[in-house]
């Protein structure tokens, strides 16, 4: 790779989406999930995706992690088309619930990427203590997934997908299962993972809060046929407190999300 | 009445008692011997009448003081068995001579044995040997009480050994018939059974595999898998036996038939048990086929191929048994059951029959062993 291909490399988006379509066809007629999204999202930013059911923020990220085939337009992840972005392990999806396998330890879940992908056994070893300090499971090593409380399940399941080391990280209501204090906590240590490792991030959520607290973009969406409705820039500091909730940015942000909300959703007619 | 903590089971067994104590005459020549005291005619329980009572009477009593559980339970333990004991040995030679009081005896006794059990289910032992050992001994002192009433009731009663000989009968006819035993087991279990159980299972595996690879396959033979697994395959032995001969090949051949379409429809439901979520998950790290396979599928199909290695140790034994019914050297154990009724030896059938549960209890427990380490897992196991 030359200097050249090299700058341009760092500077192609991590996912760009142009025209965007996406149609099921099912037994009551094609369903369109997805329609005419245009988004490109840069190395290193936090985007989340609002909507409520239906508005195909999941199968969005579904289409960036190549688990859907969009019937229109084009998506790229790093360049590549997404499936050979998939090929070459471009990113680490998280889901809603852990899925974790139950016949393996925590640690054992969290080295089967780096088992699938062939990497040393030594290497794995110094990789899982790696993640599971970031997630702060320290210690839970020899334990069964159902052991453990549904937090700490789902922290493990986002260390499996730190573990291999891509830098997209695709979270599908990573939290959603989660109680409120949980989530809280959860959201915090997911800022600071973020800052210390400078992934770039796709989060989807149905919470506002969550969604204004984490995000540098917030991706507002809404639903038949689902379609991207608002794109709203973040104007809040990188450095985040759980209080800064309280302030009149943070209020103010999520206003403009609700009003976004609000102004894609037909529940009157 | 703080020493005296009554159970409906001891209580009922003393009302027996006495009941056996008024009714009095035990058996045939002991009403003989009654009605001529001049004659000196032998007659069953002579010496040991007043101990039979004594033993139930005590025990019961005793079980129903305020002593330690583990105490009452011992009591209850020797009186109910030396009480049988006694009964059994008396009525040994004058077969068919009870009367009533010998079964209310034996009820009683059977009784206070039902109360040892319940006060030893009832226990809670803290020290791990003290837990298994009444873990185990609780089903052996039901099963030897099945045993206790089978042959009070065939020698009490005088039933035709053709009909149904007494356990000790068949106990002699084991100990005293094992190289017969063992050459059989070695023709049916070690060859038969162990040959096509291997053969049927392992194909049914693969073939599982094979159809989840080939889209063909699982649409067209899983309907008639499906359908042949519900079929009574033993009827195909007589073919084996004309295909592979009269050795032991043609015995496997029907065990393999017989163990193939279980393995098969449970390995293929099993392989369809991972969740969406799950298989997503292999698809995000680009995982091949095979990896999927044997990291997720496989493991997740566990539990269902477990049952059907169950279900096929049983169909197994019973395939290689009664495949030999229709042609066989001189050897193997559903030869020598068929044989051995028609020479009326029926304790030699109850031999084998007893050998076979023996051994499929064994293989049973053997694959729900390994089960447990293998699917230690399961919400089931967990």
């Amino acid at each position: 790779m030359t200097v050249a291909e090299a700058k341009a490399q760092a500077t192609k988006p991590v996912v760009e989406a142009k025209n965007l379509g996406l149609t099921f066809r099912t037994n009551d007629g094609p369903v369109q999930a997805l329609t005419d999204v245009n988004l490109t999202i840069d190395k290193g930013e936090f985007v989340s995706f609002i909507g409520p059911s239906g508005c195909g923020k999941t199968t969005f990220l579904r289409v960036i992690a190549d688990l859907e085939k969009p019937t229109e337009g084009m998506i790229a992840v790093n360049g590549m088309t997404s499936e050979q972005a998939r090929e070459s392990r471009a990113y680490g999806y998280v889901f809603q619930a852990a899925a974790l396998f139950p016949w393996r330890t925590i640690a054992s879940n969290v080295a089967l990427p780096l088992e699938i992908m062939g990497i040393a056994s030594a290497e794995q070893k110094t990789r899982i203590a790696r993640v599971m300090e970031l997630v702060n499971l320290t210690g839970f090593e020899n334990k069964y997934p159902w052991q453990l409380s549904g937090g700490m399940q789902q922290r493990a399941s986002i260390a499996r997908a730190l573990a291999f080391d891509a830098d997209l990280l695709l979270m599908d209501e990573p939290f959603g299962a989660l109680d409120e204090i949980v989530r809280d906590h959860l959201n915090k240590q997911l800022l600071e993972l973020w800052a210390r490792t400078n992934k770039t991030i796709c989060f989807v959520t149905h919470s506002i809060p969550e969604a204004v607290y984490l995000s540098t973009r917030i991706v507002v969406m809404s639903p038949r046929p689902g379609r991207v409705t608002d794109v709203i820039e973040s104007t809040l500091p990188r450095e985040r407190p759980l209080d800064i909730r309280e302030s009149a940015e943070f209020i103010a942000i999520a206003h403009r999300v609700r009003e976004g909300l609000h102004a894609g959703h037909s529940y009157e007619d | 009445m703080r020493w005296f903590a009554p159970s409906w089971q001891a209580l009922l067994a003393v009302v027996l008692c006495i009941g056996a104590g008024l009714l009095g005459v035990m058996s045939l020549p002991e009403a003989t011997a009654l009605a001529q005291p001049a004659a000196s005619i032998a007659y069953p329980w002579a010496a040991s009448k007043s101990l039979i009572f004594d033993a139930i009477l005590i025990s019961a009593a005793f079980s129903m003081m305020r002593v330690p559980p583990a105490v009452a339970a011992l009591a209850l333990f020797a009186g109910a068995h030396l009480a049988a004991w006694l009964l059994l040995s008396g009525i040994a030679g004058f077969e068919g001579t009870a009367l009533a009081p010998f079964y209310l005896l034996m009820a009683a006794a059977w009784l206070l044995a039902w109360r040892c059990v319940t006060i030893l289910s009832g226990l809670k032992p803290t020290h791990r040997l003290a837990k298994t050992l009444v873990g185990l001994l609780i089903p052996v002192i039901f099963g030897a009480w099945l045993l206790i009433i089978w042959e009070g009731v065939v020698r009490g009663a005088g039933i035709p050994f053709i009909l149904l000989p007494p356990p000790s009968a068949i106990g002699a006819r084991i100990a005293t018939s094992v190289p017969i035993l063992a050459a059989d087991v070695r023709q049916t279990i070690f060859k038969a059974v162990i040959a096509g159980y291997a053969i049927g299972c392992g194909a049914g595996f693969l073939t599982a595999i094979l159809a989840d690879r080939v889209s063909f396959l699982r649409r067209g033979l899983l309907p008639i898998g499906n359908m042949v697994s519900a079929l009574p395959i033993i009827g195909v032995a007589p073919i084996m036996v004309m295909w592979f001969g009269f050795d032991w090949q043609s015995k496997a051949a029907v065990v393999s038939i017989m163990t193939f379409f279980p393995m098969l429809v449970n390995t293929v439901t099993g392989l369809a048990e991972s969740g969406h979520m799950e298989r997503d998950l292999m698809r995000t790290y680009a995982s091949s086929y095979w990896q999927t396979l044997f990291k997720l599928r496989l493991p997740a199909a566990a539990p269902f191929i477990f049952n059907a290695l169950k279900i096929n140790a049983t169909l197994a034994l019973i395939g290689a048994i009664v495949a030999e019914f229709f042609g066989t050297p001189v050897v193997g154990m559903g030869f020598r059951i068929s044989t051995e009724v028609g020479r009326m030896n029926i304790d030699m059938v109850w031999a084998e029959i007893a050998v076979a549960a023996l051994i499929g209890s064994v293989f049973y427990g053997i694959i729900a062993l390994i089960e447990r380490v293998v699917t230690f897992w399961h919400p089931s196991l967990r």
